[in-house]
């Protein structure tokens, strides 16, 4: 019965109500949803990490669904953040024509292996590719809600400036948390900052060493690395390459139709 | 009815009717559509083969790229539903590969780099109806659209058109090559909207 | 092993809701091993390809197909024959 109960929770369509909109970069923005079915906050239940399928449905029937991480913490009102892929159907509207009081419909939360919890220890190792940083801006703000100091170093790399997401939020991280971006297009005027694609030697500078003391979980770091897949796979041999035991880096690739 | 999302409808480009299958929409992109990683196969090792028939053909890259070969334009039709008019392509005909060919086959099974396979009716590769492209668009066929070369063969859903192409089996069934296993349809006609088995 | 990848290529992450149509359960932690090679897996470390006529999990290791899915009028067909196990 339970099973039952479990399945019908997490893969029946639910209608959604944006309940606000902002921009984050030109490209972005994020979305705060409503569940009809699970109204107040930190109803939603999901766990930092995972995601949410979202269908649109026009007026003459046609549908299309994409999946989106979560970008709020266990407990703040649901917020998915979406990039804007040329062309892509979905991700126009939702970024270009989504206003409040629209609906949609919403699937999950979904994802068992992706997560984060306090639980799980560290030190983390959060690696994203443009977008990729969404769920992993769910795990920071989770670990803060959380009351965590689990040690964090985020490796963030951007096309520029001005397409990093959360920027003023990651200007200002929680204590013990360390963000070093990278931009590998362009850069402002005086940046010291990596000005590259993510390669074997930022990891080696930038990634807690494999044999990093554990805080509260065992097992020496844990990583996260998200983002189109090339991005991905080259972070996580790269970090399997310094040591990093392929069991503790988890990975999940961002596709790129829209 | 599931609630509609103001404002939202699918990117449809205005078509003529007469060049659009049933339940198709045109497309200006080339979207990519793979079963599974793209092939990078050197093209000093690259062969194209013709098994099955009374001596198998092979040629190498060198001795393909000698044989005549002709630009086309076509029109191309996905049954995921996309179309796109007016590709343009340059390839050497199925005619003049399997020329003088003693063959009474009615069937072939094409087969591509990364183990992709699907069936077509021999009738449909010859009369000027069948190439081995490698070329899109005046330039190169990039690898993620099925280059060094792809099996092209317009009249039928593009799942038809083999990215990697390495040969053609001549055989005496017909056989269910990768989609065809999974329940798409043996023949695959657009116009008569012959998508899945059955259909 | 050619070290180009392929953009196309996702992982069983981008599958976790169709996995929850199909089984009924999160998936992506289920260990899946390859009845071509052995390798064992959880399915969020799959190679997905999807968006084509089917969606198509290979292993990493070997490439075979472990799982296909084809959306036909509204019914998901199924192939699982390329798994030893999925647990």
């Amino acid at each position: 019965m339970a099973g039952t109960a479990v399945r019908g929770r997490l893969s029946t369509w639910q209608t959604a109500t944006v309940a606000a909109v902002s921009s984050e970069t030109a490209r972005t923005r994020t979305l705060r949803l409503e569940v009809a079915e699970r109204a107040g906050p930190g109803a939603f239940q999901h766990r930092a990490g995972q995601h949410v399928d979202v269908r649109l449905t026009a007026d003459d029937g046609y549908q299309a669904e994409r999946a989106y991480s979560i970008a709020s913490a266990p407990g703040e009102p649901l917020a998915i953040t979406v990039e804007r892929v040329d062309d892509g159907e979905v991700s126009s509207w939702l970024t270009q024509e989504a206003r409040p009081g629209d609906l949609m419909e919403v699937r999950g939360p979904i994802g068992g292996y992706f997560v984060w919890e306090s639980a799980f220890g560290g030190p983390l190792l959060l690696a994203a590719g443009g977008s990729g940083i969404v769920p992993l801006r769910a795990m920071l703000r989770e670990r803060a809600r959380a009351g965590s100091d689990v040690p964090v170093r985020l490796l963030y790399s951007s096309r520029s400036w001005a397409d990093v997401i959360y920027a003023s939020e990651l200007d200002f991280p929680a204590e013990g948390v360390r963000v070093i971006h990278t931009l590998t297009r362009s850069q402002p005027p005086a940046w010291t900052g990596y000005a590259r694609r993510v390669d074997q030697p930022m990891l080696a500078e930038v990634a807690w060493p494999a044999a990093s003391a554990s805080a509260g979980g065992g097992g020496g770091p844990l990583a996260y690395v998200c983002g189109p897949t090339s991005f991905v796979e080259t972070v996580a041999a790269g970090l399997v390459a310094l040591g990093y035991p392929p069991g503790r880096v988890r990975t999940e690739r961002f596709g790129g139709t829209g | 009815m599931p609630p509609v999302s103001r404002g939202f409808h699918r990117k449809r480009a205005a078509a003529p009717a007469d060049r659009i299958p049933p339940g198709q929409y045109l497309t200006r992109d080339f979207p990519v559509l793979s079963a599974g990683p793209t092939p990078r196969t050197a093209l000093s090792r690259w062969t194209f083969s013709i098994e099955g028939g009374h001596e198998p053909k092979s040629w190498t890259w060198e001795e393909f790229r000698a044989l005549p070969s002709e630009q086309l334009t076509t029109d191309i039709h996905c049954v995921t539903r996309w179309s796109k008019l007016d590709t343009t392509w340059e390839g050497v005909s199925l005619d003049v590969l399997l020329e003088g060919m003693e063959h009474d086959a009615p069937y072939a099974l094409a087969f591509s780099d990364g183990g992709y396979t699907t069936n077509v009716p021999v009738a449909d590769l010859l009369g000027g109806q069948a190439w081995v492209v490698f070329g899109y668009g005046g330039g190169p066929l990039g690898a993620e659209h099925g280059g060094p070369a792809r099996l092209l063969v317009p009249h039928l859903y593009f799942w038809k058109s083999a990215k990697w192409v390495r040969g053609i089996r001549l055989l005496d069934r017909d056989q269910p090559g990768f989609w065809e296993n999974y329940g798409y349809n043996m023949y695959g006609d657009p116009w008569r909207e012959q998508r899945y088995a059955g259909d | 092993m050619d070290a180009v990848t392929d953009d196309a290529a996702l992982d069983g992450n981008a599958i976790g809701g169709l996995l929850i149509e199909v089984f009924g359960a999160e998936m992506t932690t289920a260990v899946a091993i390859c009845a071509s090679c052995g390798t064992a897996s959880q399915v969020a470390e799959l190679a997905v390809y999807e968006h084509g006529p089917g969606t198509v999990v290979r292993c990493r290791a070997c490439e075979a197909v472990l799982m296909a899915f084809v959306r036909r009028r509204g019914v998901i067909c199924v192939d699982l024959e390329g798994l030893a196990s999925l647990s």
